[in-house]
């Protein structure tokens, strides 16, 4: 009977352990709270030669994704991490590599985005990245994080797909909190993740031109060839997770997990870590006799339209809690599912709660008012369609 | 390591780019490219030789080639020579980084630092015309003391940009990276030793080569090598290398030219006046002092 | 050999004929610089002593050296006159060329 690896880690200990599985040949990575802890334990890997590796030690995020470009056209596998403010400035980087086709995998820690200056989780980092052409996925603990991160590449790598991913772990509530993760042997990964090969490199035999200048004459053709990638990844970000389940016995709904949904009146949509909490209270209020249920949103992008176009009426009221928020509209999760939910026949009310910003807690108390909203705006209260919860004061 | 014209390959592997007639920088890329060879990786960010040779379909590089965001070259670069030692090829290619000044001496800067601290195995090769050409001869932190650009045009009082050119080849090597170096398309000979030099040196290294610009210098195009040539004989450019801890100047005039000629010729330099030419010979002699108390002393 | 305008090459004309991302065959050439020029620069071979000056200095590179006597690919010269100001000679002129 084959013994089973399970270690006490914390969200960055379990990413760093999926990456050191999946063994990229070049990591490039500039330190940044909340991840310092995840490219300190690669640097402890890579000394340690758990896997060989070139690890350069950057002098900036956006030499950092620089860096991991540089390396990845050459046609090696490349991992970088980073977060919030550092996110940021490597964001024409994301943009150069997402557009040149080039499987980046990237972990990103949430964290808000000064100023205010602010150290701590919520989702402002990556909501201002959506546009840049990565896929986005959402986990919600160290044992769904080292598993996706190998799912990550899968994807990646692709030919169908070749989009850089990003694997998003909730700050400090994920990256640094602790709990057993199942770590797999190198040879059941090695069969479900291949080594990486590709035609889209710089080649002594073919030579190429790469990152090359398109005008307007052919630059549509190209995005709506990146759009048809995307597109794809739907397809395949499900398929990778289903596939990864069979083999390792572990997924997570592929691009959304829904969570005692079937009966459901009232939902609450969430990304991340909070999902946990959410479902907690959930338990609470079915004990009840409310008939509550939790989406996850695992995969951000591609956004899962269609799932939400297909809800109808299963719900009366559906309610997106964002920890973002884009100044002058609503969250960033809310309006996308509000337009989702926008087809002929959709009955579901909608609201929009703001909460955990900054690395405020989201509690209990907190959701259960929230459902207790939806409830009230179902049965024809007045509740303002969005809604900071956990306010200091009224 | 005596180089012959006759031996250098008749072989081009940069040929029917956009460049201006007469353009510098070209000619510095094809004889460094004669030297490197085919297993050359070169990257290159948003500038004039990126955009005079990559935009689709034409592609005017004949090796492996990438453009890459204006702040980064060197970085990109120094991933493209990680990805090198993982594939065991890094013996048997040069990684060469190609950028303008404003690739490199501003924006560039810091990603040129951290590579030098780093000692990327990466050749950077800086292509100087002085101004940020590309977008229409806008200033940059190289464009020397009194040249018009757009963006530090002349009038009565002003006299063009009022601040010194920023001293590149001093910053690098302060890095104390294995080599690097000034040349100059003027000296062929020179520049091409020193680029056969660089190629079997192993770490950072670094070529700054002035390349002059009919178009944002103001001159007949065929003068370009001539004016290179000036710039060296009045002082303004200098040749030196700088290896193993040791400062050398190549080339010592024993009297400078005076630098009026050289300027006179240009139209960003045309309002100068005679003060102006005192007190750039003035910059010129403090600048050749401490090179020469360096020489000295390192 | 100097290369020429790659006559194989043909545009994408459906989007399965699109490289992918960003990317593109290194050297490919699909038009001439010849139109950039007014004067061209005509070697007179009996004053050229081969010092390959011209062929160093030429930006485009398409002074060529392979052959006896060096040879000019005129589809790529600009006019820009360095080779014939520089040659120690003067065996180089800027003819102005014919106006069709």
């Amino acid at each position: 009977m084959t013994k089973i690896d399970k270690r006490f880690l914390s969200g960055n200990e379990a990413v760093a352990e999926g990456v050191r599985l999946c063994r990229p040949q070049v990591i490039a990575a500039y330190p940044i709270t909340p991840q310092t802890t995840l490219v300190e334990k690669l640097s402890e890997f890579v000394a340690d030669k758990e896997f060989p590796c070139e690890y350069m030690l950057v002098e900036s995020e956006h030499s950092a994704m620089a860096a991991t470009m540089g390396a990845s056209m050459m046609g090696v596998r490349t991992f970088t991490a980073t977060s919030s403010q550092g996110l940021l400035y490597m964001c024409e980087m994301l943009n150069f590599v997402s557009g040149s086709r080039f499987p980046v995998v990237m972990v990103n820690a949430n964290r808000s985005t000064a100023t205010p200056w602010n150290i701590f989780g919520d989702h402002r980092d990556a909501m201002a990245m959506r546009d840049s052409g990565w896929i986005q996925l959402y986990t919600e603990s160290g044992q769904e994080s080292m598993d996706t991160v190998i799912q990550a590449y899968r994807i990646a790598e692709d030919p169908r797909i070749l989009t850089p991913v990003m694997v998003n772990l909730d700050g400090f509530s994920l990256t640094h909190t602790y709990d057993l993760v199942e770590v797999p042997d190198q040879e059941v990964v090695d069969r479900f993740l291949p080594a990486y090969q590709t035609d889209n490199k710089l080649d002594l035999k073919n030579p190429k031109s790469q990152c090359i200048s398109i005008g307007p004459d052919f630059h549509t053709e190209i995005r709506l060839q990146q759009q048809d990638a995307m597109d794809m990844a739907k397809k395949v970000i499900a398929d990778v997770d289903a596939q990864f389940g069979k083999e390792f016995g572990r997924s997570y709904g592929g691009l959304v997990q829904e969570y005692r949904c079937d009966d459901a009146d009232y939902v609450l949509v969430v990304l991340g870590s909070v999902a946990g909490v959410a479902r907690t209270v959930v338990d609470e209020l079915r004990k009840q006799g409310e008939k509550v249920g939790v989406i996850r949103v695992r995969s951000l992008r591609p956004f899962p339209n269609e799932y939400f176009a297909s809800l109808k009426n299963r719900f009366k009221a559906l309610g997106v809690l964002d920890r973002n928020l884009s100044f002058g509209n609503q969250g960033g999760v809310y309006t996308e599912t509000k337009a989702a939910l926008f087809t002929p026949g959709n009955m579901i009310q909608t609201l929009n709660f703001i909460a955990g910003l900054g690395g405020r807690d989201i509690t209990k108390v907190n959701i259960a008012e929230m459902f207790s909203k939806l409830k009230a705006v179902s049965e024809g209260e007045a509740e303002n369609e969005m809604q900071f919860i956990g306010l200091r004061w009224s | 390591m005596a180089i012959k014209f006759n031996e250098l390959t008749d072989q081009e592997l940069l040929y029917g780019q956009k460049t201006c007639p007469g353009c510098a920088a070209p000619i510095a890329v094809r004889l460094a490219l004669k030297v490197l060879g085919e297993n050359t990786f070169t990257c290159l960010p948003a500038c004039c030789m990126c955009a005079t040779t990559s935009v689709y379909p034409q592609m005017s590089f004949f090796i492996n080639n990438t453009t890459t965001a204006f702040p980064a070259t060197a970085s990109t670069c120094a991933g493209m020579a990680a990805a090198a030692k993982m594939l065991g090829i890094e013996d048997d290619v040069t990684i060469l980084g190609i950028a303008g000044d404003g690739g490199t001496t501003d924006i560039g800067l810091q990603a040129l630092s951290g590579a030098c601290e780093r000692n990327d195995n990466i050749l950077y090769l800086c292509y100087d015309n002085e101004a940020y050409m590309n977008t229409g001869i806008q200033r940059s932190g190289s464009t020397p003391y009194g040249a018009w650009t757009t963006t530090s045009p002349t009038n009565e009082e002003v006299v063009g940009k009022n601040v010194v050119k920023k001293n590149l080849f001093d910053i690098i090597c302060a890095h104390r990276i294995p080599y690097a170096a000034t040349a100059s398309v003027a000296y062929p000979r020179d520049l091409l030793e020193k680029i056969a030099k660089a190629k079997d040196i192993k770490g950072a290294r670094f070529i700054h080569i002035q390349a002059p610009c009919p178009t944002g210098w103001g001159y007949k195009p065929e003068l370009t090598v001539d004016l290179a040539k000036m710039a060296v004989e009045n002082g303004l450019w200098t040749l030196a290398e700088y290896q193993n801890g040791k400062l050398t100047v190549n080339v010592k005039p024993k009297t400078f030219k005076p630098v009026k000629a050289y300027l006179s010729a240009q139209r960003r330099f045309r309002h100068l006046k005679e003060e102006d030419f005192a007190e750039i010979e003035k910059q010129r002699d403090q600048e050749w002092e401490l090179l020469r108390r360096k020489e000295n002393e390192l | 050999m100097k290369p020429q305008v790659n006559q194989a090459f043909k545009l994408p004309t459906n989007q399965s004929e699109l490289s992918l991302g960003s990317s593109c065959v290194a050297g490919i050439l699909t038009a001439v610089n010849a139109g950039w020029r007014t004067f061209k620069p005509v070697i007179d071979q009996d004053k050229c002593i081969r010092c390959l000056l011209c062929w160093v200095y030429c930006p485009e590179g398409v002074i060529g050296k392979e052959n006896e006597k060096l040879e000019i690919d005129y589809d790529y010269c600009k006019g820009c006159g360095i080779c014939a100001h520089e040659c120690p000679q003067k065996a180089i002129d800027m003819v102005r060329e014919a106006v069709k």
